[in-house]
């Protein structure tokens, strides 16, 4: 049961890696800015960008899938801009794979940023400020570092959730292997076949080695941060 | 010299002033609620007035007449903050060096000069989380002055702390006072630390400058006292250190007269303000014999104020020097204490707090 994985297999975890590694970059820059608008704004409409953010962790993942064929889609108006603008396609290719689970993942990311934003004291930004930084200077040099430990954690919160984003992925770009079978769609199929089992308890396996290692890494990482910061 | 004339409304609180900051220690005092924080945080920038003026120098940092507010990353004012605010994740070093980032370069000495004023050398490579409260709070003050500022604003700096380590820091601050020739607006609702470090004193109260002077003046004004709260009114005195004595005491002359105290640590020649309470100064009429106390200064009666209730404060003249003394309006009227007149003023020498005496 312990032999080598078969090339599909190998292709499912690289794939899966890919997959999450660009959703988890992609998505950081935007969930830092909607963690930010959340955290410290206040805007007409700022609710209903709160509902938006959260929806994906409500909704049945079928229907966040769905939704994003229906936007996204080569048929849907955003899928249909983007392939005569700029040629980028979703439909049913790994880039839609890394897009419905960034989305999956969004709201866990913003959450955790969120929270450090709102911890980061502004009177100590208020400080640097009065010592001669700028805006994006204090941004840079105070605000950004108090937070990091909360972007550091996000990101590894969004990058497991990525691993494991199965509901979405499967309406959106279906299940090709090589194209758009992650790891938790190749388990999926494992167990379809009469006799898949063992197949699919070394995907299970290699899912739980990488989940495990995902939390491993974030509690060391925010040790190590909050050593830095509360440290003598 | 700073220049602040302001008027702001926070609901049902309004913030009406204008005074005149010289070079020096200007202290803004009055009981909290009183807005002095809020005048500090428009002269920082951190608050926008509804309608003010506020200059240092020939810049002009605030007028809303014009439209003008020049952003607190502009102004070049050193905040020491009641709270300290060191950012916790850089080192004392890091903290210390912040500023300098932004300011215009100042000479390279600058930095080892104020380390070794307040004493922190021995912190360089620590973060906030691992100093004592008096130890951050000289960290702060060393943050703002080492951003170069053209102003230090210090906003009731040693509230935070208790008593012990109030008098840890004072002596730095009355360092910093005499070897840095920095402007100070000092923010404070203790008496004490206005009398042993500002030069001028401004009183607020309900958001009014109710009585502005140089220090002195204002505090051996009986007038003032009302104002300063009758338990704390007392006049300061400049003395020097004569010589250490056998018994315990040093002996001080002030105004050409010999006083005692309880052991002081400066050094003899060293030059001291005394801050004696008009509470622990008694009047007679002539050279009292047979009395414990040590200290008879000579002096004349300059004023005498009756106040509202059953006390009554003189305010006599000793050479250059004012002194206040509360009495009964009842012993005014049995010694027949006139103006004019000439009186002894009697001080206990224990009664002269070490809290109270300052470089």
């Amino acid at each position: 049961m312990f032999h080598p994985l078969t090339p599909e297999e190998w292709s499912a975890v690289a794939l899966s890696l890919r997959v999450s590694f660009w959703a988890t970059l992609l998505s950081l820059p935007f969930g830092l800015f909607v963690a930010h608008a959340l955290a410290r704004w206040t805007f007409p409409g700022r609710q209903i960008l709160n509902g938006l953010v959260h929806l994906p962790l409500i909704l049945p993942p079928v229907v966040t899938g769905y939704l994003l064929l229906l936007t996204f889609g080569r048929k849907g108006w955003v899928g249909q801009t983007l392939d005569q603008w700029f040629g980028i396609v979703f439909a049913f290719r790994w880039t839609g794979a890394a897009l419905a689970a960034a989305v999956m993942a969004f709201p866990l990311m913003v959450r955790a940023m969120r929270l450090a934003i709102e911890a980061v004291d502004p009177k100590l930004e208020q400080a640097a400020g009065t010592l001669g930084a700028s805006r994006g200077w204090v941004y840079a040099t105070v605000t950004l570092p108090l937070i990091l430990p909360g972007i550091i954690a996000g990101a590894i919160l969004a990058f497991a959730k990525a691993m494991g984003e199965f509901g979405a992925t499967i309406t959106f770009v279906s299940n090709i292997p090589g194209q758009t079978q992650t790891l938790p769609s190749a388990i999926y199929a494992a167990l379809q076949v009469p006799g898949g089992e063992a197949q699919a308890f070394r995907l299970v396996l290699i899912s739980v080695a990488v989940a495990m290692a995902a939390l491993i890494l974030s509690e060391w990482v925010s040790r190590a941060v909050a050593r830095r910061i509360g440290g003598r | 010299m700073l220049s602040v004339a302001l008027s702001h409304r926070f609901g049902d609180f309004g913030l009406e002033l204008a005074f005149d900051a010289p070079a020096g220690v200007t202290a803004l005092f009055g009981r909290s609620g009183s807005g002095k924080s809020s005048v500090i945080n428009a002269v920082a920038g951190l608050l926008r007035p509804d309608r003010g003026r506020i200059t240092l120098g020939d810049q002009v940092l605030t007028d809303t007449a014009r439209g003008l507010t020049v952003p607190p990353h502009r102004r070049r004012m050193g905040y020491v903050f009641q709270d300290g605010r060191l950012f916790p994740h850089l080192t004392v070093r890091q903290n210390l060096r912040y500023g300098r980032w932004f300011a215009p370069p100042s000479d390279g000495a600058a930095f080892d000069r104020i380390v070794s004023l307040l004493d922190i050398a021995p912190l360089l490579h620590r973060r906030p989380a691992a100093l004592s409260g008096g130890e951050k709070s000289r960290v702060a003050i060393g943050r703002a002055i080492l951003s170069n500022p053209r102003l230090l604003l210090m906003d009731e700096p040693l509230a935070a702390l208790d008593e012990g380590l109030k008098a840890e820091i004072l002596p730095y601050l009355e360092r910093l006072r005499d070897e840095v020739a920095l402007p100070i607006l000092y923010v404070s609702h203790s008496l004490a630390e206005v009398a042993r470090l500002a030069t001028t004193v401004i009183l607020m109260d309900a958001g009014r400058v109710t009585r502005q002077g140089p220090t002195a003046e204002v505090l051996s004004d009986p007038a003032a006292a009302p104002l300063l709260g009758l338990r704390e009114a007392g006049s300061i005195l400049t003395a020097q250190l004569f010589a250490h004595e056998a018994d315990g005491l040093s002996r001080l002359l002030v105004a050409g007269h010999p006083v005692w105290l309880p052991r002081l640590s400066a050094p003899p020649g060293a030059v001291l303000r005394l801050r004696i309470l008009a509470q622990d100064v008694m009047v007679a009429t002539e050279r009292p014999k047979g009395l414990s106390a040590l200290n008879i200064l000579p002096g004349v009666i300059e004023e005498i104020r009756i106040g509202e209730g059953p006390g009554a404060i003189l305010r006599l003249r000793v050479g250059p020097e004012a002194l206040l003394a509360r009495v009964t309006r009842r012993s005014v009227a049995a010694l027949d204490l006139m103006p004019g007149q000439a009186v002894f003023a009697v001080v206990k020498a224990v009664s002269v707090a070490q809290g109270n005496i300052g470089g």
